[in-house]
């Protein structure tokens, strides 16, 4: 209880990783796989941002560019999110559901 | 009398609020109410800019809280709010092979897990967090319009054409 650790954030990261992973293996609601696919990318941006407070006391390394990683993760996700929601509407569109287990043939 | 130092707060804070965060995305993935879990993600993204602060990264934690809370969790309600059933059908969230996603996302953990500790076990963030002893507004900023111009315009364009992708597939015609 001296300090924090980087060892607190990492696992933090990967819990919140492996909570995604699951959302979007298990989920059948197009909606909920796109917020497991937020999750991860929060898990990947904790990861970014504490490595980026670690080499800011260590000499060589970058330390700014953690934090700048992750304002374009930020970004990219909100691009992805607009466009992912854009096509879950068209499917709900064309189907009546947003179930995901019912989009399994490519032809329309 | 000992005087507790300030890591003794920070420590505090970070298992508080990880332990809220680990349990809300837990929530996400197992309730069965679709606007339950928009707002479990909205305690997991909160949760989230704390610990940016935390690390002293000011300037992303309230573009988080922007950006996330403030856009993306609105969008992910308004696409639940235009794909409801229309008809009172209950429908179970989970699918059939369930099991095999959780034992992937165990072994997952399991993995990344041990090689986290092997690589990195005790090993202290420093007292002053801050990237070059300025705060993180001005280092990121120095970066952005510096070393990491094009990126950033090239982010711009990326969503710009999201944008008007967004547009082209969800418009009726």
């Amino acid at each position: 209880m001296d300090a924090l650790y980087l060892n607190q954030f990492l696992f933090l990261g990967a819990i919140l990783f492996c909570i995604g992973v699951y959302g979007v293996l298990a989920k059948r609601n197009a909606v909920i796989v796109l917020m497991s696919v937020e999750l991860i990318l929060n898990a990947v941006n904790i990861n970014f941002v504490a490595f980026g407070a670690f080499w800011s006391g260590q000499p060589g390394g970058s330390p700014i560019s953690g934090t700048v990683f992750a304002l374009f993760v930020i970004a990219v996700a909100a691009a992805e999110v607009g466009v992912g929601l854009a096509i879950v509407l068209l499917i709900h569109r064309n189907r009546k559901s947003v179930d995901l287990d019912d989009v399994d043939l490519m032809k329309g | 009398m000992t005087v507790l130092g300030a890591a003794v707060a920070q420590n505090i804070f970070f298992y508080v609020i990880a332990a809220i965060m680990v349990f809300a995305a837990f929530r996400v993935v197992t309730t069965k109410n679709v606007v339950h879990a928009a707002i479990f993600l909205v305690m997991v993204l909160a949760g989230v800019g704390a610990q940016f602060i935390l690390l002293a990264a000011e300037f992303v934690a309230a573009t988080q809280v922007l950006v996330y809370i403030g856009a993306v969790v609105v969008l992910i309600l308004f696409g639940t709010m235009l794909t409801r059933a229309k008809i009172g059908r209950d429908v179970d969230l989970t699918n059939d092979y369930w099991f095999v996603g959780a034992v992937t996302s165990v072994m997952l953990f399991a993995v990344m897990g041990y090689s986290l500790w092997d690589a990195f076990e005790s090993t202290p963030l420093p007292e002053d967090t801050r990237i070059g002893g300025v705060n993180n507004t001005a280092a990121v900023s120095d970066s952005i319009f510096g070393q990491y111009l094009v990126p950033f315009e090239v982010i711009s364009v990326l969503l710009l054409s999201a944008l008007i992708g967004a547009i082209v597939i969800a418009r009726r015609d």
